[in-house]
């Protein structure tokens, strides 16, 4: 139990948030290991945010338990202590507030001030690739800046545990990959991260491992190739081109022996043979259509 | 290692024993209580919407309404002008904007947007945050107070008081006052169900306490006495009477309903407010949207 305290920094047990007229989480169960990125993917209402509510202290839940850097989250940001649990954790919420007119080193260096062992403001506007904005007002920054100054004040204070609430919606592509260099940056430091996104290629590239929600429940999780290799049950497409010119396509669990026995058939070389295996996309699709599907 | 390297280990400040020392300890909480005061103030400042509608509007209400009654005596023989009630009214009326108006509408706008969310999941100590609002509406008060008192000076025959007595009523008046105001504007912005509905609320608000409380309307006694009396149940009315007692001649005291500037009356309905202010607060403060 000791040894669980030290390496692990979320542990999650049968996490459930009900309101009056719907149950936005339905029994969760997540484990997040120190230092790693583990990616918290589904489609919008997925109870994503909720999840990540709760455990940054934001949110009550209903059943269940907690426990975030060893404390329980409904708790640990209160009374005496709190301070110093909350000086451990930083939130990238998607309504992060506003101070229009302050600059962006103004507010970075506030925040830092409020830390025991802040990181230095200027590195962290640097890092976030804010340094030609420093001196501007908030207020005059476009959507994918803010949005960078958000993750700036959020790891100003050199938190442990980081959660990162749909960090890129509304990147461009580029915007998109400066801010993943960023995360990793941020991970090489030893930061613990919880990230969560619709972006399927976003908890690829990112995560060491990815927890699938849909409708409040968990319906997979892993590291990417996991989830690849758990869907080997799944078929492979083989295509080529029939006798008469048709193009044929036969999924199938043994693509090998398929392969082998068309070979035989074609006397060598099939004409214009394919394999494809199921991509992690199909297989996400596939696990929130078969949830969508029980509507 | 000796027995007193390893005391110099455990107690040297530069961390470099982390692994056995105690975590770093948390700023002290003046000093984020004061951080929070210099930034309230930046952001009051900066901004053109409040720095003109908190901090102009009443010095030109004053420039308008005085010079349009202004050179009357308030009453035949008084020896004091419209212009002078004017004058200390509507420095009680910008000090309930800067506290009441303003603190309404922003925390409504601050709760809304997300700002007092995120500020409560920083290790900032929330008392920081209300120290800072009260350094802001504090200074920003006086500000405006030193704004109407020269254009009441410079055009309206206002006399600065020359006597420390009188600068002491000045101050105990202020401090209530503005108290009483920036507690109600607190308590005032957890009414509201959306950001957007803050302002009319607030404003209407004070804006009807002023007709009614001698800051739009002068001398108090030309308010019909069931207004009158409903305003004295608020702060406003004591808050104006407590200023014109500060920069009026002690004859204006005869054109005040009571006859008399009643300072033990004022101190006492502030405070109560602030009391009462205070325990709503505690109990309805929100630091997230509904």
């Amino acid at each position: 139990m000791l040894q669980n305290m030290n390496s692990k920094a979320v542990v999650v047990r049968g996490l459930e948030k009900s309101y009056q007229d719907h149950q936005a989480v339905d029994g969760i169960d997540l484990d997040i290991e120190s230092g790693e990125i583990l990616a918290l993917l589904g489609p919008n209402g997925a109870g994503k945010t909720t999840t990540v509510e709760i455990l940054a202290g934001q949110k009550m839940r209903t059943h269940g338990s907690a426990e975030v850097l060893g404390a329980d989250p409904a708790h640990a940001g209160r009374g005496k202590h709190g301070r110093a649990w909350r000086a451990r954790i930083g939130i990238v919420s998607q309504a992060a507030g506003a101070a229009p007119e302050l600059t962006v080193e103004e507010l970075v260096s506030h925040v830092a001030s409020c830390y025991p062992c802040p990181r230095d403001p200027r590195e962290v506007i640097a890092l976030t690739g804010l340094t030609e904005k420093k001196d501007k007002r908030i207020r005059t920054l476009s959507g994918g800046q803010a949005r960078r100054l958000d993750v700036a004040r959020a790891v100003v204070g050199r938190p442990e545990l980081i959660f990162l609430d749909e960090p890129t919606t509304g990147f461009d592509p580029e915007a998109r990959r400066q801010f993943w260099a960023l995360i990793r940056q941020l991970s090489a430091d030893g930061t613990t991260i919880l990230l969560t996104t619709h972006y399927l290629d976003e908890a690829a590239a990112l995560a060491t491992r990815i927890a699938i929600i849909d409708r409040g429940r968990l319906v997979a999780q892993g590291t990417p190739g996991e989830l690849r290799n758990n869907s080997g049950a799944r078929n492979a497409a083989v295509s080529w081109e029939g006798a008469d010119g048709q193009r044929q396509t036969k999924e199938t669990s043994t693509p090998t022996r398929l392969i082998t026995d068309l070979a035989a058939e074609f006397h060598g070389e099939i004409p214009g043979l394919t394999v494809t295996s199921p991509t992690l996309e199909d297989i996400y699709l596939e696990l929130i259509a078969a949830e969508g599907g029980a509507q | 290692m000796t027995p007193q390297a390893q005391t110099a280990a455990r107690t040297s400040p530069d961390g470099a024993s982390a692994s056995t020392a105690a975590p770093p300890p948390l700023p002290n909480a003046w000093r984020a209580a004061a951080a929070r005061g210099a930034i309230e103030l930046r952001m009051f400042f900066r901004d053109q919407q409040t720095v003109g509608f908190i901090v102009a509007l009443p010095a030109i209400l004053l420039a308008l309404l005085a010079s349009i009654f202004g050179g009357h005596d308030a009453a035949t023989g008084s020896g004091v002008t419209i212009g002078q009630l004017y004058t200390a009214g509507l420095i009680a009326g910008g000090i309930a904007g800067t506290s009441f108006t303003y603190l309404g509408i922003t925390i409504a706008q601050e709760r809304a947007n997300g700002t007092l969310k995120w500020l409560a999941a920083t290790p900032m100590p929330r008392t920081a945050y209300f120290a800072g609002k009260v350094v802001q509406v504090i200074v920003s008060a006086l500000v405006e107070t030193a704004l109407l008192l020269a254009v009441g000076v410079a055009f309206y025959h206002v006399h600065l008081p020359s006597q420390a007595s009188q600068w002491l009523t000045f101050a105990w008046v202020f401090l209530l006052g503005t108290a009483a105001c920036a507690v109600a504007g607190i308590a005032m912005s957890s009414l509201p169900k959306t950001a957007s509905a803050a302002g009319p609320l607030v404003s209407l608000t004070l804006t009807v306490l002023s007709f009614i409380s001698g800051v739009y309307v002068v001398p108090l006694t030309t308010i019909p006495a069931p207004l009158r009396d409903f305003g004295s149940l608020f702060p406003l009315t004591w808050l104006a009477q407590g200023m014109r007692s500060v920069f009026l001649p002690s004859s204006a005291a005869h054109l005040e309903p009571a006859g008399s500037w009643q300072h033990g009356v004022t101190a006492l309905v502030l405070l109560a407010w602030i009391a009462g202010g205070l325990a709503v607060c505690t109990r309805t403060f929100r630091w997230q949207p509904r």
